[in-house]
């Protein structure tokens, strides 16, 4: 029984936040991708960029001496949201539209998101250093331990509110996106661009706005994700590149354009993930006296060092065999 | 257009040499040094994406295996690996391996149709699981041992130039095993592929301690000509001019090596199979239409590109004579490589070479000029009673990052073709 | 003042011009079809009304307005509403999502014209629900006319809307489009079926190398040997 329950803690609860925050990475990235028709590399730095504005506005916060029940962090989420949505937009104005324009390949405008990621990435260290920050500095972050009323049984399961907060607020996130793509005409119209943009243009669609409401959704839930990443963990500049991999991963594999896919994708990468390197010979030791001895005590199907390697490989293997999409009906 | 190209190589001289006097002649060599061994990476990517339109974005990855081979090749023996029972378990392992790959391919021969199809996905995934319990097996042990008892494998104390030659064939070989993978996909998917790759890639160069020790790094790599240490053992008391004998030395073994190659290389660019590459590279479809086997032949740029790369990541690693896994990113090392063939001028020979001599200068020269900018904004701002810039020096060096993002989104919207631009000979 | 005037129009995809000096003109009463030879510039002509390629010369006048260098996604607004040849539906929308679309610059009910485009083409209520792209190519077309319709156009251009279809699927699509016209619809089609549009023709046109070769009634043209000889097969 103690055993399920580092499983649950380990693979269960790890994986369910990790997933969230790919989810919604990939989400943005998809959305571009179906509708703009490029890989936009630079999304893990907006998910950094994201993070580092809700720092400062909890920075700000707490200077002008507010209290809140919840983590400072998550309050501040909306004023952040629309704040890089502000920024996404600002950033393909500057960069991608004029490119664009001009009806340049896909891949010029995967280089100038490089370009961008760069900068982007020169920008955040410059003016905030590359030191780690936790976005517990200056409050305590809960931590929720359920025992169960069993006999024997040591280990409780524990769960952060930073946790809880993300898997809540991503199912919500969701939610209001099915809502909206699938009940609104600005949604509707997304679909439709995604679908046939010549078609989309002769229908009479404003794509222009539907250009708009794309970076305002995708950098609305890069911040979300890069905020709940840091609650979660720690808030480092490195958190964009070894994020940006995992999240094209989870796009990939849900099918690019594919919204749905691309939240499925990101809950079966963070999945993954943490099953990987968990350890199962774990599982195995109330049966301990029936195994032989010569049985291996860690049966952890990469080493810990390797947890990233993991969605690159998914990502080269999908790339390889079925670029399509894992799902059903996605097409390309 | 040859004049130009002139002014704009005579105005690198110039620069080199204003550098020289600024930084002093031992410190330009060193710069010298590693901007040709960029200027050999960047015509190797050249050779890829200027030949045959490929899009690699793993370069660092190809780096990275020149670099180990030539560790490998150039450290001195590990007496206390061969006199263990490292190797024997090494060989052990190797087996395990071939079994398993044989295994694999084994399975792989089951046509797609007939009575064992329908079990050959299932076998497939079978087959791959038992290959690699069987490796994990033999090689964690080998692993285990080599790492207490010998610290790791050592190398097999050749000569470094030969060392630099192995680095280019060892990233040939990487090169060949992931196009015959990857080459099918389409540009942007190709992109991330190789992303994903080098990023594999440095993961286990980084962990595979027994090997090449990861992390703690393997130094001093030997030189394939004199060190200043030599030089002045040799006779020459002044270090000084030692530092600068030794350093010209190498210099002068790079700019061989550099030569040599681009010969080869404009022969083979401005003959018949050059002229066959570039049509394959602007019409793919009409290319294969009339019979010209695409698939090989992008095979063979790929692996030519990574050939390249491969030396002179060897050439980097010899020359700061250590090998550290976590001194790889993909900003200096992947990202710097594309600037410069697209500032430089793709698909342009001489334009690969401008280019990376000229970014790694800017690249180089902006860390110092930037440190500088922010003293004064510091003083500055200290003066005005704000305060000092904190952790200046790892600030400044961010500098360098958004120059390098600056100067990609400028060059793509203003000058797409680069400042060496393709010269295309209009034929008959 | 015609519904539609196309004066002197040329233009192209950027390299050599295909359109070398068009001329037509349209009344909200015509059913206006287009036909010619391969590589004629007939659908090339359709284009460019609707700002889809550049146009070098020339004037195109809908309703009053000067409409030449206008974007598509003005031209709905306008009354001017197109079908084109391929990739005409929105694969992975359901049949209504993608009437939706049609009446997407609407800002008023669509009920109404819902249950119009319903009532003309029955297989499709029945079919509401399911995605566009599972559909059969005559069904996709309505689909295709049904989401043009939405916008309750003026004028309706359809580039070869019978192409690909059974003669069957063919009869219907032309019943339709003759009454689409008789409920207020001006109509201007491009068609490689020629005899059987001509049929119903109110002007026809015959264009060759980018240019008109004869233009006069659907019957006119059908009557006339000499068309028949060079355009029509004899």
């Amino acid at each position: 029984m103690n055993e399920l329950i580092f499983f649950l803690n380990k693979v269960i609860i790890s994986g369910a936040t990790l997933g969230s925050v790919y989810a919604l990475g990939a989400v943005g990235v998809t959305l571009i991708f179906g509708i703009l028709r490029f890989a936009h590399f630079a999304h893990g730095d907006m998910m950094t960029l994201g993070a580092f504005i809700s720092f400062m506005l909890v920075g700000l916060f707490q200077a002008m001496g507010i209290q809140t029940p919840l983590p400072t962090g998550f309050i501040v989420l909306p004023f952040a949201m629309a704040i890089t949505a502000g920024l996404a937009l600002g950033i393909d104005k500057g960069f991608y539209e004029p490119l664009r324009a001009k009806g340049v390949k896909t891949v010029t405008l995967l280089i100038a998101s490089i370009g961008v990621t760069l900068m982007m990435q020169g920008l955040i260290r410059l003016f905030a250093g590359t030191a780690t920050r936790s976005f517990f500095e200056n409050e305590t972050k809960d931590l929720f331990r359920f025992k169960l009323p069993i006999e024997g049984v040591k280990r409780s399961i524990n769960i952060s509110e930073p946790q809880i907060l993300v898997i809540v607020t991503t199912v919500v996130a969701v939610i209001v996106l099915h809502y909206f793509l699938t009940r609104t005409r600005l949604g509707k119209g997304m679909r439709a661009m995604a679908d046939n943009p010549s078609l989309a243009q002769v229908s009479g669609i404003n794509t222009a706005a539907v250009v708009r409401a794309t970076w305002i959704i995708a950098g609305s839930l890069a911040a979300m994700a890069g905020t709940m990443l840091a609650l979660d963990v720690i808030l480092k500049p490195d958190l964009a590149f070894n994020i940006v991999l995992p999240i094209f991963a989870a796009a990939v594999v849900g099918g690019l354009g594919h919204s749905y896919g691309a939240i499925a994708g990101g809950f079966l990468i963070g999945f993954a993930e943490t099953m990987a390197v968990f350890n199962w010979a774990v599982l195995l030791r109330p049966f301990k006296a029936g195994l032989p001895e010569w049985f291996p005590t860690d049966l952890s199907l990469v080493p810990t060092e390797y947890k990233l390697t993991v969605a690159f490989i998914i990502l080269v293997v999908v790339l390889l065999f079925r670029p399509q999409g894992i799902f059903k009906g996605a097409s390309s | 257009m040859i004049r130009r190209d002139a002014i704009l190589f005579a105005g690198l001289g110039v620069l080199i040499l204003a550098l020289g006097m600024w930084l002093k002649v031992p410190t330009t060599i060193q710069l010298l040094v590693t901007a040709l061994a960029y200027a050999l990476i960047a015509l190797g990517l050249n050779v890829q994406w200027g030949y045959a339109g490929l899009f690699n974005f793993g370069v660092m990855g190809f780096l990275m295996v020149g670099g180990a081979a030539t560790t490998f090749i150039s450290y001195p023996l590990n007496d206390a690996f061969w006199t263990s029972a490292g190797p024997f378990m090494l060989l052990k392992a190797l087996i395990a391996a071939i079994f398993g790959g044989l295994l694999i391919w084994g399975v792989t021969r089951i046509p797609k149709k007939g009575n064992l199809s329908k079990l050959r996905g299932f076998l497939l995934v079978l087959a791959w699981g038992v290959a690699y319990v069987t490796y994990r097996s033999q090689i964690d042990p080998a692993a285990k041992l080599i790492e207490t008892e010998a610290g790791f494998v050592g190398g097999l104390g050749l000569h470094a130039a030969f060392g630099w030659i192995v680095g280019g064939l060892a990233a040939g070989g990487v090169a060949y095993v992931i196009g015959k993978v990857c080459l099918g996909l389409r540009t942007d998917y190709l992109a991330i592929a190789t992303i994903g790759v080098s990023e594999i890639i440095r993961a286990l160069i980084k962990n595979m301690d027994w090997l090449t020790r990861g992390t703690l790094t393997v130094s001093p790599v030997p030189w394939p000509t004199p060190l200043p240490a030599d030089v002045v053992a040799s006779g020459m008391t002044d270090t000084y001019m030692a530092t600068i004998v030794s350093r010209s030395i190498f210099l002068a073994l790079t700019v061989l090596f550099i030569a040599v190659i681009f010969f080869f290389l404009q022969r083979a660019y401005e003959g018949p199979w050059g002229r066959m590459m570039r049509a394959i590279r602007d019409n793919h479809v009409a290319a294969g239409a009339i019979g010209k086997n695409v698939t090989k032949r992008e095979l063979e740029i790929f692996v030519l590109g990574a050939i390249l790369m491969g030396i002179g990541g060897a050439i980097l690693t010899t020359y700061v004579q250590i090998l550290d896994p976590s001194g790889y990113q993909p900003i200096n090392h992947t990202f710097i490589v594309w600037v410069m063939i697209i500032v430089g001028g793709a698909g342009n020979n001489y334009g690969a070479l401008f280019g990376g001599v000229f970014i790694y200068i800017v690249w180089t020269i902006s860390e110092p000029a930037s440190l500088v900018l922010f003293s004064l904004i510091s003083d500055m701002s200290e003066s005005a009673g704000i305060g000092a810039i904190p952790e200046i020096e790892s600030r400044a060096l961010q500098m360098r990052v958004f120059v390098l993002g600056m100067v990609i989104t400028f060059a793509l919207r203003f000058a797409p073709q680069g400042m060496i631009p393709e010269r295309v000979r209009s034929e008959g | 003042m015609s519904l539609l005037e196309v004066k002197d129009l040329h233009g192209g995809y950027g390299g050599a011009p295909i359109l070398n000096g068009v001329n037509m003109s349209i009344d909200i009463e015509d059913i206006g079809v287009i036909v010619g030879p391969n590589g004629a510039g007939k659908s090339t002509t359709l284009k460019a009304i609707f700002g889809l390629l550049q146009v070098t010369d020339g004037s195109i006048n809908l309703d009053g307005d000067e409409i030449a260098s206008m974007m598509p996604d003005k031209l709905v607004p306008l009354g001017l509403s197109f079908v084109p040849q391929e990739f005409n539906v929105f694969t992975e929308m359901t049949v209504h999502e993608n009437l939706e679309m049609g009446g997407y610059i609407r800002d008023d009910d669509l009920s109404d014209t819902l249950e119009y485009v319903y009532e003309m083409f029955p297989p499709l209520k029945e079919k509401q629900k399911q995605n566009a792209g599972e559909l059969s190519g005559g069904q996709r077309q309505m689909v295709a006319m049904g989401r043009a319709l939405m916008s309750e156009p003026k004028l309706l251009m359809l580039d070869e809307p019978s192409a690909g279809l059974s003669p069957r699927y063919m009869m219907e699509i032309f019943e339709t489009v003759v009454n689409v016209n008789k409920s207020g619809v001006g109509i201007l089609m491009v068609e490689q079926n020629a005899r059987q549009a001509l049929e119903f023709a109110t002007k026809g046109f015959v264009l060759a190398g980018g240019k008109n070769r004869y233009t006069g009634t659907g019957r006119e043209l059908l009557d006339d040997p000499e068309v028949a000889r060079s355009f029509l097969g004899g």
